[in-house]
């Protein structure tokens, strides 16, 4: 959710149960308006909390004018002095898919992993226990990659590309008309496309190249045919509804006639048929409503 | 703004008044404003690319007789043949004509909007007087006859007072306004414009600006649209709406004006307004709104606030608020007018509110209820009488089809469920997707669905009466599986202040004799508090106030054996075999300090937080559960409460893996007298005869081997 309309995209989300307590919410407000000045990006994004058994991340992401552009990411404990994390890369993944259970709350926890690795010495191949340290920092950094790859959405036309490649957020975007907005299709991932390369030209004649230019959720896999009722927003204040399996329970959006959010929670488990090895977490990344002066 | 309405007010006087004359003249004056400046730049324009000047004069000559006529009100229907007539002679080159097109209207427009300030005393033109602006503009407009007061005039009275800036800014919208007035009524305007300006008038610029048009007026093939009127609904609504850098997001302007060609509002057949279902949940809660005043009586009230079981859920909303969980302000309030309506709609003793569980596509709102005494047994009792009744005509079925044979496997005996009121059917739970829906009971629960509930993972879906579809068969559709999992998360994580409950003494000692479990608590009046820190630091100061659940699936355990033996004793051997699988379980008795829960790998199931550290000291307690993601309870000393607000999942490290299917059972017992053999042969049959007349145990082996020879010729 946008930093700048923190409270807002806050009470919209707070039917999931999740929260901020007031002292919380108001150093949010104070100090990523400082964040935004001192790093100089150019829209703060609250993104969510993770919860961990002793101490809670509060996690922020900078955005550049490109949308798209890699996301910095910043960690909170206490939700006024901001941490940069470093980015994510394949390795972290790697290491940190070893490690199960729950945060701890603190960085620089180390979790002990062994695992069998075969040694070769001479003519025999014996196996050896070696003990994988993985800095709970680590993990941190590719769990919020990880769910950010899975479950950050934005609905078909709040971004648009512009013709020189960089992203912008489309001012003139009122949000998804009821039959749109029940429609998978008509949700983007937020991330770099990965599978729109591997449509045929058949498939993307359609497309309008200044909006479809990420993935869509209809392919996704499990596929789930989306029911109407959960994308309902309940009077004013929509009430954030669980998306189904794909986007792993948690992960919810909604969207209205004029101001419009998504919202990507995880509690940490995706679902009994595909479970991912992530941690409890709850993360709100909700965007910014069209505002009009 | 008043200038704005005034502005309103002359469009709306204009037409009635001069019969939309007075525009012509305006617009007459825009094209006329900038032969002066622009007649040269226009030709020299021109001169490269249509080459020699006496082409464009031709047009001009023929043009003044043409259109003189029309210089009257009534001429203005008159005069547009001509000038299309004329666009063929004057253009001889489609293509320089084209561009000419484009660029004529534009100068035709900076001019116009040049001139004004340049022409005019700006004194008249930044402040008008009000009498001008309201009263007669446009009368001393056709007295002066001036082409170029025209445009100024609605300036002077729509702009005058504000300041210079403002007024540029609004000077475009009135240009483009002129611009689109040309629009409607173009050929005419082109021609009655030439009379007025006669004298000066070169009416090259004029025919371009009229090629333009036309070029512009051109209806898509595809569309059925033109560019003119898409270009003008365009500007319209950017003009409306201004936004920022417009420039910027013009494609996604011109996408949303050429959308909004496919609304519904073009559907003239018939008036069909969306349906919205926001709609139905809003007409589904007023109801709760006005739920107060259906009662007027005061006495009633009275005595409704003395025997109030409604709890006070937006105190421990703002409580949970403070510890940063909670489902809001807006919804818990409609959450707390439905439970108001099931405590009046309902003999309710006791009710709260339990928490919220999702689903995929809604979520329940979950209400623990307690009856008063004696209110609900009626309905128990039906429940049960219907189960019989199903399990009858399941055996009356088995009773017709006695010819099958029957297994001789047999199910170890259904273990009972509790009644109400007693262990885990301890409560009743309301359930309801929305507030203002109806509240459905959830079945009570038994143990074998508790026993299975903790096999599976499955998602809610938001229908209750939809099928759990699982390894193991999980028996009953969602609302049991619901009313399992609301069990067994009560079970876990309600729990309360050391103290805040105690044990009713008197029954207690008489009923220790039942698995000695105690399971009558009540409120302690003597509790006093404890303090926040302490509630913090230590895991003692809380305990469980609900009853563990047994792996039975029940919270007192039931010895399975007891009937068994009364009922059947014919199988009491098989009984003695199976005996040792039935010990006795004990859980941990009632009011048992968390702190005695068990970890799960490594995982404290508790975590406790102070809800604030800038200001602890008016800081609340917060307990969340590691072991059920979404249960909380807060306790600020004195008071406590309970939630649960999640997927109804525990939580488990490792991936949810499904248990094993048990080992496949023998079908039959494999031994000689069910093995396949073919029939013997005749001469079989008399070797055979022949054999046993002869001699009884030699024979034997050769007919044996005969017979394998024989099957595995068989199989060739």
């Amino acid at each position: 959710m946008d930093a700048d309309s923190l409270l807002l995209s806050l009470e919209l989300a707070s039917g999931s149960g999740q929260g901020l307590s007031p002292d919380r919410r108001a150093s949010l407000l104070t100090s990523l308006t400082l964040v935004k000045r001192d790093y100089r990006y150019d829209r703060v994004l609250f993104w969510g909390r993770i919860l961990g058994l002793f101490a809670d991340y509060y996690i922020a992401q900078g955005l550049s004018e490109d949308q798209l552009a890699p996301r910095k990411t910043l960690y909170s404990l206490n939700c006024m002095e901001w941490s940069l994390l470093p980015p994510a890369t394949e390795e972290m993944t790697v290491q940190a898919a070893v490690v199960k259970g729950r945060f701890m709350g603190d960085p620089s926890h180390e979790y002990e992993h062994t695992e069998l690795q075969k040694v070769n010495e001479g003519d025999k191949v014996f196996e050896e226990e070696v003990v994988v340290q993985v800095k709970e920092e680590t993990r941190l950094v590719s769990v919020i990659d990880q769910i950010d790859k899975a479950v950050a959405v934005i609905p078909r036309g709040a971004l648009f590309k512009t013709p020189f490649g960089p992203v912008h957020v489309n001012r003139t975007f009122e949000g998804l008309s009821l039959s749109e907005a029940k429609k998978l299709s008509s949700y983007f991932h937020f991330r770099e496309p990965v599978e729109l390369k591997n449509k045929t030209l058949l498939e993307k004649a359609d497309l309008d190249p200044s909006l479809d230019f990420m993935d869509s959720l209809e392919h996704d896999i499990p596929k789930v045919e989306p029911c109407p009722r959960a994308w309902l927003p309940k009077a004013l204040a929509p009430q954030p509804q669980a998306l189904p399996p794909p986007q792993g329970p948690g992960a919810s959006r909604w969207s209205e006639a004029v101001p419009w959010w998504c919202c990507a929670a995880c509690s940490g488990q995706a679902s009994p048929s595909t479970m991912l090895p992530a941690p409890r977490t709850v993360a709100t990344s909700t965007w910014a409503p069209v505002r009009r002066t | 703004m008043e200038n704005s309405t005034a502005l309103g007010q002359d469009k709306e006087n204009q037409p009635q008044g001069k019969e939309g004359r007075p525009w012509d003249e305006m617009t007459a004056a825009a094209f006329q404003d900038p032969e002066p400046g622009l007649s040269k730049t226009a030709e020299s324009q021109q001169a490269p690319e249509t080459g020699p000047q006496s082409r464009s004069s031709p047009p001009r000559s023929p043009q003044p007789p043409g259109n003189t006529p029309p210089d009257d009100l009534t001429g203005s229907g008159a005069s547009p043949p001509p000038s299309p007539l004329q666009e063929p002679s004057s253009t001889p080159s489609p293509l320089a004509l084209a561009r000419q097109d484009l660029a004529a209207p534009w100068q035709s427009d900076k001019n116009a909007s040049v001139t004004p300030e340049a022409g005019t005393p700006h004194s008249d033109y930044l402040e008008p007087s009000p009498d001008k602006g309201d009263s007669t503009p446009h009368q001393t407009c056709q007295s002066q006859g001036n082409a170029f007061q025209q445009p100024q005039q609605p300036n002077s009275h729509l702009y005058g007072p504000k300041d210079v800036s403002c007024n540029n800014a609004e000077q475009k919208k009135l240009r483009f306004d002129i611009f689109q007035e040309t629009d409607s009524n173009s050929y005419d305007n082109a021609g009655e414009a030439e009379p007025g300006a006669s004298e000066a008038a070169p009416s090259m610029l004029e025919t371009a600006i009229q090629n333009a048009k036309a070029y512009l007026l051109q209806t898509s093939s595809k569309s059925g649209l033109n560019l003119y009127d898409h270009l003008s609904n365009m500007l319209t609504k950017i003009l409306d709406e201004r936004p920022e850098n417009a420039v910027d997001i013009i494609e996604n302007i011109s996408q949303d004006v050429k959308i909004a060609h496919f609304s519904k509002k073009l559907d003239t057949l018939q008036n069909e307004n969306e349906m919205l279902p926001t709609y139905e949940i809003a007409e589904m809660q007023k109801a709760l709104f006005l739920q107060g005043n259906l009662e007027g009586a005061d006495q009633e009230l009275e005595d409704e606030i003395a025997e109030n079981s409604l709890p006070n859920v937006m105190e421990s909303a703002f409580y949970f608020d403070q510890s940063g969980v909670g489902l809001g302000t807006d919804e818990t309030y409609r959450i707390f007018l439905a439970l108001k309506q099931l405590t009046d709609t309902h003999p309710i003793q006791r009710c709260r509110f339990w928490g919220k569980i999702f689903g995929l596509e809604m979520n329940y709102i979950v209400a623990e209820v307690e009856f008063r005494e004696g209110e609900d047994e009626e309905e128990v009792e039906e429940e049960d009488v219907t189960e019989e009744r199903d399990n009858g005509d399941s055996e009356g079925e088995e009773g017709d089809e006695d010819e099958l044979p029957r297994p001789s496997y047999k199910a170890p005996q259904a273990i009972p469920k509790e009644e109400s009121r007693a262990g885990a059917n301890k409560y009743v739970y309301f359930v309801c997707n929305e507030p203002g829906r109806p509240w459905v009971k959830l079945p009570p629960v038994t143990p074998a669905q508790i026993v299975i509930a903790r096999k599976i993972k499955k998602f809610f879906t938001g229908q209750l009466d939809s099928p759990i579809v699982s390894y193991p068969p999980f028996p009953g559709n969602e609302s049991n599986y619901l009313r399992a999992q609301i069990a067994r998360i009560s079970a876990g994580t309600h729990v309360s202040p050391l103290g805040f409950y105690q044990f009713v003494e008197e029954e207690g000692e008489e009923e220790e004799e039942v698995e000695g479990g105690r399971d009558n608590f009540e409120e302690n009046p003597d509790f006093e508090g404890l303090q926040v820190i302490d509630l913090v630091e230590s895991l003692s100061n809380w305990v469980h106030h609900v009853q563990h659940i047994l792996p039975q699936g029940r919270c007192n355990w039931y010895n399975p054996i007891q009937k068994s033996e009364e009922e059947e004793e014919e199988e009491e051997e098989k009984e003695e075999k199976e005996e040792p699988d039935y010990i006795e379980e004990v859980g941990p008795p009632l009011l048992t300090p968390i702190s005695e829960d068990l970890e799960i790998q490594n995982t404290p199931p508790w975590t406790t937080r102070l809800s604030s550290n800038v200001v602890p000291q008016y800081a609340i307690a917060v307990l969340r559960s590691n072991l059920w993601p979404g249960a909380y309870a807060f306790c600020n000393g004195k008071k406590f409460e309970n939630l649960y607000i999640g997927w109804g999942h525990k939580y488990s490290p490792d991936s949810y893996t499904p248990p094993v299917p048990p080992p496949v059972c023998q079908e039959y017992p494999s031994g000689p007298e069910i093995t396949e053999m073919d029939d013997p042969t005749v001469e079989e049959e008399q070797v055979f005869r022949a054999a046993q007349e002869a001699a009884v145990l030699p024979d034997e082996e050769d007919e044996e081997t005969e017979e394998g020879e024989d099957e595995e010729e068989d199989y060739d």
